[in-house]
């Protein structure tokens, strides 16, 4: 299997303060990569410099083979994304919207009607797909955007925060959807998630990043294991030393962060 | 060249869809059209002007086109605040076909409601000298409008600021307005006037547009149609590049 997303020693600073301090992993085609870690961590980042939007400060990328900084338009062709807020045209229909899309990444005109039809029925959304976006909720805007993501049937689907808002029913819905075309189709999946049980259950590999810098990297059994935690999310926490939405933590999370010092002091 | 298309319709498509947007920006012109139009129109005809109706018209026309034309531009900080400027931004197509497809559009927009204006000048006894030079007036409409759109767009690209923008161009749209030869002749006019009339694009496109609905020039229409052209291009030019410049 080939490597799909190559990222060696990236660095992205803004000023003095650096978002990616040196990260380096792969994505394997095929594979579903899961990008963990609180807000403000680098993970947008990263996905901005993966996607063409940002260049990097230092360092090299490969997607598909190719260089964002210098080949843009093969990379942009051959990935789907869907963004961390939403990015759709209010005042289009949903229908003139994923046509939108498809023209602009040159899906023909038969093809573009039939998988338009094919994914908005997909999530849910097929006897709305006149409809303008402005009279969507939160949820289905944010499921009109995973199938437009699809529709020029992309080598790899980025996916910032991709199922937030959405309840858990479309959540799963969208995610089976996902590994099906990981596995049947060879799509290969980064995705960014604060909901640490989609990671653990859909992830086949996962990268933790904290202040900009990737803190352990390994598939969710294998981090579990060695952090001896029950849970990806008591992994995260054992791994960043914190939750992953520290300014959101519960207070679960914060028993769970007390229960780790009083262990950790127990062992000393 | 779908992109550009495909991103023109869609400027298009918002337009139709906003009656509030295509009556809202009728006031201005036709306050100016009855104010002026019909105060002015008996002591301009006594002065030996003429029909002053004919001779504001194209002016007021200009003004619509002006107005719409630049302040298009501010929908690109308005996508790029509400998101949709990603998902062209990330699109396997040049930076340039998105500029070229949203100040085409913003143009097309703009001239249309040129031509509401028109059609409203005619309602109110403004005479086409010659049917014949309409096509003639259609490209200097398109030049104006292209024009000003380029200016909405460089500044748009590189405002970030949703209320700044309208501040910032109407700072610089009145002075544009006023001292260009929509309202009065050029002839007479103080030197200092002169050089600052003769110094705006507008003018050139005034007096194209008068020259083709009423049939009188201060200039030539080759003149004016090569100021506008060249103008047109430098300023599409400067607006593709700083667009070409946006980081998200």
């Amino acid at each position: 299997m080939s490597e799909m997303i190559a990222v060696q020693d990236l660095v992205k600073n803004y000023g003095e303060f650096c978002a990616v301090n040196h990260i380096s992993f792969t994505v394997t085609e095929g594979k579903i990569f899961g990008f963990l870690g609180p807000n403000g961590a680098g993970k947008t980042t990263t996905i901005k410099m993966l996607t063409t939007v940002l260049d990097p400060t230092s360092g090299k990328i490969l997607v598909n083979g190719h260089d964002p900084t210098r080949e843009q338009k093969q990379v942009r062709r051959s990935f789907g994304i869907v963004f961390q807020d939403p990015s759709l045209d209010d005042e289009l229909t949903a229908y003139e919207n994923m046509d939108l899309h498809g023209i602009l990444y040159g899906v023909p005109h038969g093809e573009r009607v039939m998988r338009i039809n094919m994914l908005v029925d997909f999530v849910g959304l097929g006897d709305r797909i006149k409809d303008f976006v402005k009279t969507y909720s939160g949820g289905m805007k944010r499921r009109l955007e995973v199938a437009r993501a699809l529709l020029h049937n992309p080598r790899i689907l980025f996916l910032d925060e991709p199922t937030i808002g959405l309840d858990p029913q479309t959540r799963n819905h969208i995610w089976s959807y996902i590994q099906q075309l990981s596995k049947e189709e060879g799509v290969t999946v980064f995705f960014t998630t604060h909901y640490m049980d989609e990671a653990d259950r859909v992830a086949n590999e996962v990268a933790v990043i904290d202040h900009g810098k990737i803190v352990a990297q390994g598939a969710p059994a294998a981090l579990k294991e060695k952090t001896a935690s029950a849970t990806l999310e008591d992994a995260f926490i054992a791994l960043t030393g914190h939750a992953i939405r520290e300014e959101e933590a519960t207070s679960t999370d914060r028993m769970r962060m007390m229960g780790r010092v009083w262990r950790g002091a127990g062992r000393r | 060249m779908k992109a550009i298309y495909i991103l023109c319709l869609r400027q298009l498509k918002r337009y139709v869809r906003s009656p509030a947007r295509i009556v809202g920006s009728l006031g201005q012109p036709i306050l100016f059209l009855v104010a002026l139009g019909f105060g002015f129109g008996s002591m301009f005809a006594k002065a030996g002007g003429g029909s002053y109706l004919n001779f504001l018209a194209p002016g007021i026309i200009s003004m619509a086109i002006l107005f719409n034309a630049v302040f298009s531009g501010i929908e690109i900080i308005w996508d790029r605040q509400f998101g949709f400027l990603k998902e062209t931004l990330v699109a396997p197509v040049s930076r340039l076909e998105i500029v070229f497809g949203r100040t085409l559009g913003g143009a097309i927009v703009a001239m249309a409601q040129g031509a509401v204006v028109c059609v409203i000048c005619l309602i109110a006894g403004f005479r086409i000298a010659s049917p014949l030079l309409l096509p003639v007036a259609i490209v200097f409409m398109f030049l104006i409008a292209l024009l000003f759109t380029s200016i909405g767009t460089a500044v748009g690209s590189v405002l970030q600021d949703m209320q700044g923008f309208p501040l910032i161009m109407n700072f610089l749209v009145m002075p544009l307005f006023f001292f260009s030869s929509a309202l009065f002749p050029l002839n007479g006019l103080p030197k200092v006037l002169q050089v600052a009339v003769g110094l705006n694009p507008l003018t050139y496109g005034v007096d194209g547009l008068r020259g083709a609905l009423s049939n009188t020039f201060a200039f030539s229409m080759a003149t004016d149609f090569i100021v506008l052209s060249i103008l047109t291009a430098i300023l599409l030019a400067i607006g593709s590049y700083f667009f070409s410049k946006i980081q998200l």
